[in-house]
């Protein structure tokens, strides 16, 4: 019974990990760059539903919607000052860039909300469903946790393959000049790609908060990283990819926590992305890309 | 009389010799002199440590042209080995003179070799899934660490992974490693003038590095790996010489870390570490040694000048710190504002020397 109880937990997790891994992904495979700083919109997306709920009072479902807003705008005006001028350089210059951007609003978030963790009043407010005459409980955070992430994978799935502006999305990750050539508009389809990971990001804040409630401004970093390598881990660019690899680490987290070592959980994460990318370096669902000469 | 006639890229490696030597000289009169503040004397080994990983990290970034963000990991391993050594030999070789140098070698060593080991599998991985890669290494490296315990006593060493109670350690047994509560009662043997020199043979190894043959291979595989491969190079063997020359040098550097330290612990090895000492590396200039151990001791001291000037202002250094780096990156990697510069620079050349060609400057 521990072992379900682990497993939905690691499941969870991993639906969280799966959220943020959609972020990561769409933004590799259409801007070819690794936003680090896409773990600390979490943090900022953390931070403004706390603000929302402790300060003004609001609803939590419309904090969250405000949330997502405000990460929406956020991601648009990162990618817009930060990252466009850098849209030729090389993929080092783009990347310490992203990491100028994390320090930045992890240290704006130092300024305004101090060192001190908040604690983390949870969004979901459902009933904890109990099973087998109460030897499982499963969170509603958890569940909360796992359909939203079904639902979000599911959609955007639809988004980018049934869609217009999705459509464009795969030919600027295919080849950007021919897709600009097509008429496609790269940069619009680049912001785009940007206000739908900072929005998921703000969802992905919300869950993760309210699953593990203490929130401080380095809260989003480690989720950050381990989303990547979950995005990663099941190839990135890949929707389902970011899904599987976001389910696997949790997964693996959360029963190397609980069965090897608490200190180790992590080595282990990232001992299994270094396994999988020497067997399969495009990942589990990834594409493989011939180098041309 | 024949004209005595310097290579560029000796007059450019001696042009650095002379600077740190230069900088070592100024900042010893400033000592004898009592000029120096007690925070600028406090900071003296860390410019040396961090000159010296960002300087080998250019190596493997500027060099061999590969993203690496384990930089921490491999001074956490320079850092460990060398602090057991030097503790459990402390009663024994009491001279610091002997001790120090088998430490730092020790450390460079034990680094190298995981260095060497991780390189192996993992340098068939390019660009940012090699820098994900490194960083994971990195972590794991500090995990491990962080959850290591290892003990001694009459019947030899014990390790576990669990917990202090777990060594099953005699009464006279005495803890190496204690956990994420780090090694302690290492020597404080690194000083600055040890780590001077040490950053001086960095500097001389690493310059004769790049202008050897090996170095020139290393950079060939740099600008057009297939081209490489197909004169005959061995990728896979100069990739593995250039990422373990760069583990070693980051693994003395965490030696001389920890011997600055009353306690070792894993937890300051993590990856914020790696991405500074990157940052050094590109703001000092990808390919530059020099660059690279300028950037580091200016970017080392700065924060530590702005937490100095007020408390209201030190509140912000940071966030300063990382407006200066998204400027810089976009000032200096735009193509648009680069030329911009470039051109108003030429032209004010051209206003102040207008008789003289000037010579394309040699890069470094």
């Amino acid at each position: 019974m521990a072992f379900l109880d682990y497993l939905i937990n690691g499941i969870s997790l991993g639906s969280i990990y799966a959220v943020i891994a959609l972020g990561y992904t769409l933004v590799y495979g259409i801007a070819k760059m690794l936003n680090f700083a896409h773990g600390d919109v979490i943090m900022v997306g953390g931070y403004v539903i706390f603000t929302m709920m402790s300060n003004v009072g609001l609803n939590s479902y419309v904090s969250v919607l405000i949330a997502m807003a405000a990460c929406t705008v956020l991601g648009i005006t990162i990618e817009k000052i930060a990252y466009k001028p850098l849209r030729q350089s090389t993929n080092l210059a783009v990347l310490i860039t992203a990491i100028g951007v994390s320090y930045f609003l992890q240290n704006i978030a130092l300024i305004i909300f101090g060192e001190k963790p908040v604690t983390f009043k949870s969004v979901i407010d459902l009933p904890k469903i109990t099973l087998f005459d109460g030897q499982i409980v499963i969170k509603s955070e958890a569940i909360a946790s796992i359909i939203v992430s079904v639902v979000i994978v599911v959609g955007l799935s639809l988004f980018v393959n049934k869609t217009k502006s999705g459509r464009a999305m795969l030919a600027v990750s295919e080849d950007k000049d021919a897709a600009r050539l097509m008429g496609i508009n790269v940069n619009r389809t680049i912001s785009l790609t940007f206000a739908i990971g900072s929005g998921l990001a703000a969802i992905a804040g919300a869950l993760l908060c309210s699953s593990y409630p203490v929130l401080s401004n380095t809260t989003g970093a480690m989720p950050g990283i381990k989303a990547f390598v979950a995005a990663v881990f099941g190839g990135i660019g890949s929707i389902p990819g970011a899904m599987v690899g976001g389910l696997l680490i949790g997964v693996i987290e959360i029963l190397g926590r609980a069965y090897i070592s608490p200190q180790l959980a992590d080595a282990i994460v990232f001992a299994v992305l270094i396994i999988v990318l020497i067997v399969r370096p495009t990942g589990i669902l990834g594409k493989k890309v011939n180098e041309k000469v | 009389m024949k004209k005595l006639k310097i290579k560029p890229s000796t007059r450019s490696s001696f042009t650095t010799y002379a600077i740190v030597t230069a900088a070592f000289i100024a900042v010893q009169i400033m000592i004898s002199t009592g000029s120096a503040s007690n925070m600028f004397k406090g900071l003296l080994i860390p410019f040396c440590v961090y000159s010296i990983a960002a300087a080998s990290l250019n190596l493997t970034v500027g060099i061999l042209g590969e993203l690496s963000l384990g930089q921490a990991g491999f001074m956490c391993i320079g850092a460990y080995s060398s602090a057991i050594f030097s503790v459990c030999t402390k009663d024994t070789i009491t001279s610091a003179w002997i001790r120090f140098p088998i430490a730092l070698l020790i450390g460079g060593i034990f680094a190298a070799i995981f260095g060497i080991l991780i390189g192996i599998p993992v340098l068939r991985l390019r660009g940012d899934y090699l820098a994900i890669v490194t960083l994971a290494f990195g972590e794991i490296i500090k995990n491990v660490f962080n959850a290591l315990y290892v003990g001694y006593d009459s019947s030899g060493l014990h390790f576990s992974l669990t917990s202090q109670g777990d060594l099953n350690l005699a009464p006279d047994g005495k803890m190496l490693i204690n956990g994420a509560l780090g090694v302690k009662g290492m020597p404080q043997d690194s000083t600055f003038v040890i780590g001077f020199v040490v950053l001086l043979l960095t500097l001389i190894i690493l310059y004769n590095f790049i202008y050897s043959s090996t170095g020139r291979a290393v950079m060939s595989i740099r600008d057009n790996r297939i081209a490489a491969e197909s004169v005959g190079l061995n990728i896979t063997k100069y990739k593995l010489i250039t990422f373990g020359l760069t583990a070693f040098l980051a693994g003395v550097a965490g030696a001389i870390f920890s011997h600055n330290l009353s306690t070792l612990q894993a937890s300051k090895f993590d990856y914020n570490l790696s991405i500074l000492i990157l940052v050094f590396v590109v703001l000092g200039g990808i390919g530059s040694i020099r660059g690279s151990v300028i950037a580091a001791i200016v970017l080392t001291y700065l924060p530590e000048v702005l937490r100095k000037l007020n408390s209201d202002f030190g509140k912000y250094r940071m966030l300063i710190y990382s407006v200066v780096l998204i400027v810089m990156m976009i000032f200096t990697s735009n193509a648009k504002i680069r030329g911009f510069f470039a051109a108003s620079f030429a032209k004010l050349k051209g206003l102040i020397i207008k008789d003289k060609n000037t010579p394309a400057k040699e890069a470094e």
